[in-house]
């Protein structure tokens, strides 16, 4: 009996003593805006000890207190480190000064204001919001300017969109998201960049190539995304206001509000208005549409650090209208009638998107997401005769779970997709409906070797009601083969489901005949687009002029299984028709980045396309599309003074080759159009006089040289007759334009 | 009175097991001089079976580790780290393995500090 209890009384007594005393505290930074901002990440250690520990997402640590060590010592980056007298084992709370003399380093190494990443696998250039100031950027669709690795033209001469284009491919075939939720696609694919305003946006990043199997299968050229601004980290307030010679009026205001210290608020208000008739080069058409557009988002964010979540919830609204065509046209006497030709594009949108986040507490590499999102967008157009009515609703849902095997180098992230598309089409007197619906699952490996090699595995599976059962694998690869320099490869497969004429609309504003060669296909007698695409970049960092710079070669190619081949080859139609043969997109760019002097940034590129197509009349070289592209920048930036002003210049000039007009040599003469285009340099600049933070004003100029395309309209002074065109735009219609605004925020 | 004996002790050792943590965090010093010796201080710690993630700085030259204390200890994590040729505040790296660093990553001497 008595030998049980001594060891029982040795075991307690042992537990006593292994049982160590803490001691526990939380640590602050001083800062001006508030006291009581806790710092995490902070390291807390005995002096000449390995005991420490790290203060978590609340400041807050909790390290063992052996009564020898008396000197705590208290150290972050940017911070002065701090020596803490311990005789006993109290609750800590102490406050960390930030570094003053940490301020003069960040001065001298500027950030660059776009940047490609030399770590990640994927070829992906951020654009920060510094960047989109450098030009007029009203809109997203005008946000790539001083980016050579988006192309941004005109499909049209009457509705003054701009259509971007990735590797020699247009719009639809890239993957537009906002906050990595699809967004641009379906009934918004031809103006849903312009229902963005450039204010709202925080930054954007554009990925070459097929891109991740996170977002979905539609992405064939590559990814763009656009961060908008949010709620905490948003001035409290910001008001931009935009006038420009072409009549065009802007006003953005951003209202911010901490709620308490989970919930911040915001509201985006955006109102644009045209509504003077410019046409300057006499044929009759209004050169840029009247135009009139309301666009309202209020974002909730909330972030709960200590549990770890992370929520957004936005809802936005927009109405949009354009009228275009000619001078005289009246829409209340004219419409449907051969007294003028004109036309009006309505254009209403709701939607609503929800993301929440949480990152397990003592796992910070493990997480869960949700991305919820429905939109209603309903267009009601006509183009003279011609009727173009959509309504699409759209949900989507996206579900992934993020974590790591076994350490940080081996990363993984799989989850599920559902999505579920409606869509009501009038072409002229025809309807189109059909829903679309699809479940997926995904995973994506990534491995990184903490060294010179950074690798991701994709892939999708998915199930859509029209398409069946389809996989799509993504491969990514980074490898470092010496200091400074990154060789990126990837390969991969997109899919995607074509609205002909949401995404063709300029056809409307022609005497063209449509029509489809129905294959008894799911969409519209159509088959889905599906396309490979693979390339390499190499990257190289090196110094000249003593300061940082980088030269960048890409290929891509996209080799398309089956494309919706869109035939304008014969000027009386435009023929829909499923791929035979092939298609294909062949990009070459190489850019240069560098600083010359002190404050001045210059970005070079050349581009190469060969875009080629079998259609039904033989292989020819895709239309409009200009073979070599050239492209500068230059910007620099005034020594900042003590009340924050400065000035800052930016100019772009570009130079397109000779661009392939489609088939006109069946027209009669004075209907036909020479075989080429003939080639273009543009310039733009704008001049910003930066007061302080809180106050700017800028000038600016686009297309300063006033390089204008001679008659864009072919039979402009017979548009119900049989040759009418607007389509075959190649360059500016609207001449040099000049614009002013300032930019107020507190 | 056996049986009580019997899961007292049971439960005194349970509670010892337990004591144990998965996702065990940890802050050591480790010397280096630039971002190549990030990579490697990185890279050594986190081949030790157990490490889950190791995040050193180059200003603090703090390395935060995550590691699970079944598989693992700290002494191991400075062994790792010094047998790749980078002193830590218990264990002094071999001469043979500081010697093959690369020229810029000498963190021993004070010439190469005061370039970076």
């Amino acid at each position: 009996m008595k030998k049980p209890i001594w060891f029982l009384l040795v075991c307690l007594c042992t537990q006593l003593v292994t049982a160590q005393k803490y001691i526990s505290g939380i640590i602050y930074e001083v800062s001006e805006r508030q006291t009581n901002i806790p710092l995490p990440g902070a390291n807390v250690y005995w002096l000449n000890t390995e005991i420490g520990t790290i203060t978590n997402t609340d400041g807050e640590f909790k390290i063992p207190y052996p009564k020898k060590y008396t000197q705590l010592i208290v150290s972050y980056v940017g911070f002065k480190t701090d020596t803490i007298q311990i005789t006993e084992a109290t609750e800590i709370k102490h406050w960390l000064l930030p570094e003053s003399s940490l301020d003069a380093i960040v001065l001298q190494k500027r950030k660059q204001t776009a940047f490609r990443s030399l770590l990640q696998a994927q070829n992906v250039t951020m654009i920060s919001s510094a960047e989109l100031l450098k030009a007029a950027c009203c809109n997203l669709a005008e946000s790539f300017e001083t980016n050579p690795s988006i192309d941004v033209n005109f499909p049209d001469a009457l509705t003054g969109t701009r259509q971007i284009r990735m590797l020699g491919l247009t719009s639809p075939y890239t993957l537009i998201t906002l906050e990595n939720i699809p967004a641009v696609r379906g009934a918004s694919q031809i103006y849903g960049l312009s229902f963005v305003p450039g204010t709202w946006v925080e930054s954007i990043q554009i990925s070459k190539g097929a891109g991740s199997v996170v977002n979905g299968y539609e992405s064939i050229a590559g990814q763009i995304n656009a961060e908008l601004q949010k709620p905490a980290t948003d001035e409290n307030f910001f008001l931009n206001a935009y006038a420009g010679n072409d009549g065009r009026f802007e006003l953005n205001n951003h209202l911010n509000f901490k709620l308490n210290e989970k919930w911040y608020t915001g509201l985006y208000l955006h109102g644009n208005l045209r509504d003077s008739k410019m046409e300057n080069n006499d044929d009759g058409f209004l050169d840029m549409p009247l135009a009139k557009q309301l666009n309202v988002m209020n974002r909730w964010q909330y972030m709960d650090a200590k549990k770890g979540f992370v929520g957004f919830l936005n809802v936005r609204y927009l109405r949009d209208e354009k009228q275009i065509g000619q001078v005289d046209f009246n829409p209340d006497t004219d419409k449907f009638t051969a007294n003028s030709w004109g036309g009006k594009i309505n254009t209403q949108r709701a939607e609503a998107s929800l993301k929440l986040g949480y990152v397990f507490p003592e796992i910070p590499y493990q997480s869960l997401g949700v991305q919820m999102s429905y939109s209603d967008h309903r267009q009601d157009a006509y183009f003279g005769f011609n009727v173009y009515d959509i309504h699409h609703k759209s949900l989507y849902t996206n579900l992934f779970f993020s974590s790591i095997i076994g350490d940080s180098r081996h990363n993984f992230k799989t989850g599920i997709s559902i999505s579920y598309d409606d869509y009501e089409e009038l072409v002229i007197e025809t309807a189109y409906n059909r829903t679309e619906n699809s479940i997926g699952g995904f995973f994506e490996y990534s491995y990184d070797n903490l060294g010179d090699l950074n690798v991701n595995l994709g892939m999708r599976v998915d199930h859509h009601n029209r398409i069946g059962t389809f996989v799509t694998p993504r491969i990514h690869a980074r490898y470092t083969p010496w200091e400074k320099a990154a060789l990126k490869a990837s390969f991969g497969r997109g899919v995607r489901t074509p609205s002909i004429f949401a995404e063709n609309q300029q056809f409307f504003s022609s005497s063209r005949s449509i029509s489809i060669r129905d294959s008894g296909g799911n969409f519209y007698g159509l088959d889905a687009e599906d396309a490979w695409n693979y390339g390499v970049s190499f990257l190289q960092g090196f110094r000249i002029f003593n300061r940082e710079a980088d030269i960048t070669f890409d290929f891509y190619r996209t080799d398309f299984v089956n494309q919706i081949v869109v035939d304008w080859e014969d000027p009386q139609q435009v023929v829909f028709y499923n791929l035979d043969g092939t298609s294909f997109a062949n990009s070459f760019q190489t850019e240069v980045n560098l600083s010359p002097a002190e404050r001045v940034d210059v970005r070079i590129s050349y581009r190469l396309f060969d875009v080629q197509t079998d259609y039904l009349s033989g292989r020819q070289q895709k239309p409009l599309t200009p073979k070599h592209r050239f492209f500068i920048n230059a910007g620099y930036e005034s020594r900042i003074k003590e009340n924050g002003s400065h000035w800052k210049f930016d100019a772009t000039y570009n130079w397109l080759s000779a661009q392939r007009f489609p088939a006109t040599f069946t027209n009669p003469e004075a209907f036909r159009l020479s075989e080429n285009t003939p080639h273009l340099n543009t310039v733009n600049a704008q001049i910003t006089k930066v007061f302080s933070s809180k106050f700017e004003i800028y000038v600016g100029g686009e297309n300063i040289t006033n390089v204008r395309q001679n008659n864009p309209i072919v039979s402009a002074d017979n548009p119900f007759g049989p040759y009418f065109d607007t389509t075959f735009v190649y360059g500016p219609i609207f001449g040099s334009m000049y614009y002013t605004g300032l930019r107020w925020k507190f | 009175m056996k049986k009580i004996v019997l899961i007292v002790v049971v439960i005194i050792f349970g509670m010892q097991v337990h004591a144990q943590e998965s996702n065990a965090r940890a802050t050591i010093e480790v010397d280096g001089v630039c971002l190549m010796c990030k990579e490697r201080i990185e890279k050594a710690a986190i081949k030790t079976k157990g490490v889950k993630s190791a995040v050193w700085n180059v200003e603090t030259h703090m390395l935060s580790l995550i590691y699970d204390e079944r598989k693992t200890s700290l002494p191991l994590i400075h062994e790792s780290v010094a047998a790749a040729g980078h002193d830590t505040k218990e264990i002094i790296a071999p001469e043979k393995a500081y010697e093959n660093l690369h020229a810029c990553c000498k963190y021993r001497d004070a010439s190469v500090v005061n370039e970076h």
